[in-house]
């Protein structure tokens, strides 16, 4: 397996400042790429299985579509003055010194062939304004640095014109597919979510094991029946959560919480074998006909189980998709019950109760955990939660802090709306891209490092299922635990006092209450 | 397509390692991945390989790591069979590690 290059040693390299400027290396990550999906993969989503013989012209063309199609994307190949307000505000740019990973040098490479073909100046002075051909080396950069990007949008924080740095990359990936090149990693398992129903590949069967191995484990925990129901027609919640949460750790730790908040809420809810998958890789791969068919599934399974509330699980990803694009991809849902928010997310469901004084937590608990929270990309600056604007960053804080004693903060320039991806989001968790997602990582390990130092932190929770992957595979080669990595709703599970419980009875023969 | 040089024969593996035809699986195949994977197979590696082909062939997926961790704590009590004992005889992860020995798919998604 690949891991980061030899050059570069973790451990060393997790003293520092987050955002410390790197020395360049010219080329550090040329031919760095994810395995290329094989026709079996590409064909299923509507691209060709391999290079096409015109790839110039149909890249151009596509190119084109995507301009007619989106104003916005011609405005952000337009506006940059190259003033470099982004350039080292990418962590895949702090951890790998490449330049080309400088969010403007990367969208540059698309710049320069949108202003050869679309541009007045381009198409007859293009050595004036840096236009150039679509060669077959310009077009293995696209595939090389437009996977060294996750779309994390940390850049177009910064950038004065608002340029929306992950929309090229999901027009330079949107091309590439077009013209037979694609990832791997994503494509294949959107394949899966056609065929099996899920990003996992899990059949309903072992799904409906799974969650009765659960119940009983739940059981024996707390005593009650706590239940997590799959395919019941008539319940008034219909949970779309990641396939990790059914299969990883600390995933399924996540969704024993969600079972724990539903149960003691008292409300009836549900999963669904049909959209047993709240991940969308579509708008990783900036396809929008394979977005809208995965987000059908969701309307699909809703409307067939006829529930009336939509909640998602821990997934940054699928919150951006849910909260901003869902109606329009697969609305309306004037079904659903409009008293509560379509959709909402656990975290606001679980926030709601504890406001309403519906949840006792034994904090002590949580006492072996000292924590911090990374907010994710698409979470933090791609949606929202609650009714106050910044709420997708206090909610998840308030119920941390509601179920723990001792909770701080990482370093301010790296949370919330400046909030680090973990390295691995975007459709580039795959092992044989390693050497990025261990290098991009950096600036989150050094500002994790700190507050290690600093206040004693022991763990790092998170509500996205590509984050708490990411992490657990990262954690270790930079000198942390692997379990360093926990959901927010296992922290919440660990702290929850069910009533008539055996830890209600427990904390009651104690006298603490 | 290259592949495992098993007893005079080649068994084909995508890229990463993973069997490509699951069918073509034996004992010796697992040896040879293990030790392309740095492995030395124990008993207790070959509790986890046969623990995930059993429930492979049952529900056509790797377990997940929890359902892992409970089967080997159950046979193995909790000292040698937590999650960290599973990362000590499968260092690269018991879900990906193991499943390639096994002769399993990949897992994918966010795990």
């Amino acid at each position: 397996m690949a891991e980061a290059s030899s050059d570069f040693d973790p451990k060393e390299k997790v003293h520092g400042d987050p955002i410390e400027l790197p020395h360049i290396q010219c080329g550090a990550m040329a031919g760095t790429m994810p395995f290329k999906a094989a026709p079996g993969h590409m064909q299923p989503l509507g691209f060709p299985g391999e290079l096409v013989e015109d790839w110039h012209d149909k890249a151009i063309a596509r190119l084109g579509e995507l301009l007619d199609g989106n104003k916005a994307l011609r405005v952000y190949l337009d506006s940059c003055v190259k003033c470099g307000a982004c350039t080292d505000k990418c962590h895949y740019f702090l951890g790998t010194s490449d330049p080309k990973n400088m969010p403007v040098a990367r969208q540059d490479l698309l710049r320069k062939v949108y202003r050869r073909h679309f541009t007045f100046a381009g198409k007859y002075f293009p050595s004036l304004v840096g236009a150039e051909d679509l060669t077959k080396e310009v077009l293995d950069d696209w595939y090389s640095y437009f996977h060294q990007c996750s779309e994390c949008r940390r850049c177009s924080v910064f950038c004065p014109y608002g340029i929306d740095t992950a929309e090229i990359t999901m027009a330079g990936r949107d091309i590439l597919d077009t013209i037979g090149v694609g990832s791997k990693y994503t494509n294949e398992i959107i394949g899966k979510v056609f065929t099996v129903g899920n990003n996992l590949g899990l059949p309903p069967k072992a799904l409906k094991a799974t969650l009765e191995g659960l119940e009983e484990e739940l059981e024996e925990e707390t005593g009650l029946p706590i239940k997590l129901p799959l395919d019941v027609k008539g319940a008034d919640i219909l949970l779309v959560t990641p396939s990790a949460d059914f299969f990883a750790s600390p995933h399924m730790e996540g969704l024993m919480g969600y079972a724990k908040v539903f149960h003691e809420a008292g409300v009836s809810w549900t999963l669904s074998t049909h959209a047993a998958e709240a991940a969308n890789f579509g708008m990783f791969i900036g396809s929008t006909e394979n977005m809208q068919k995965i987000s059908l599934r969701i309307r699909d399974a809703a409307k067939d189980l006829g529930v009336k509330r939509l909640v998602f699980g821990e997934c940054g990803h699928a919150w951006r998709v849910a909260y901003s694009f869902l109606d329009t991809l697969a609305g309306p849902f004037d079904f659903l019950d409009p008293n509560y928010p379509i959709p909402q997310h656990i975290v606001e469901f679980t926030y709601d109760m504890i406001q309403r004084g519906k949840l006792r937590f034994d904090k002590s608990k949580n006492d072996a955990f000292r924590l911090t929270f990374h907010d994710s990309c698409n979470v933090a600056r791609a949606s929202r939660m609650g009714d106050e604007p910044g709420g997708q960053f206090e909610l998840p804080r308030a119920v941390l802090r509601a179920v723990c004693n001792y909770y701080f903060d990482m370093a301010p320039e790296t949370i919330r709306d400046q909030t680090f991806c973990c390295g691995g989001g975007g459709g580039l968790l795959s092992d044989d891209i390693m050497d990025v997602r261990v290098k991009g990582a950096m600036p989150r390990m050094r500002a994790l490092k700190d507050v290690a130092e600093e206040n004693g932190v022991t763990h790092m929770a998170a509500i996205c299922a590509i984050c708490k992957a990411q992490f657990s595979k990262v954690l270790p080669q930079y000198g942390f635990d692997r379990e360093a990595i926990v959901s927010v709703h296992q922290m919440v599970s660990n702290a929850i006092i069910l009533t008539g419980s055996v830890q209600a009875k427990e904390l009651e023969e104690s006298g603490h209450e | 397509m290259s592949g495992y040089q098993v007893n005079g024969g080649v068994v084909e593996h995508d890229e990463e390692g993973y069997l490509t035809d699951i069918g073509q699986w034996t004992k010796d195949v697992a040896d040879i991945i293990a030790k392309a994977e740095n492995i030395d197979m124990t008993d207790e590696h070959w509790e986890v390989v046969n623990f995930l082909r059993d429930y492979y062939d049952e529900y056509q997926i790797a377990p997940a790591v929890r359902i892992l961790v409970k089967e080997m704590t159950k046979k193995y009590g909790k000292e040698k069979g937590d999650q960290k004992a599973l990362y000590a005889l499968f260092p690269y992860g018991p879900a990906k590690q193991a499943c390639k020995i096994a002769g399993l798919p990949k897992p994918t998604g966010c795990v």
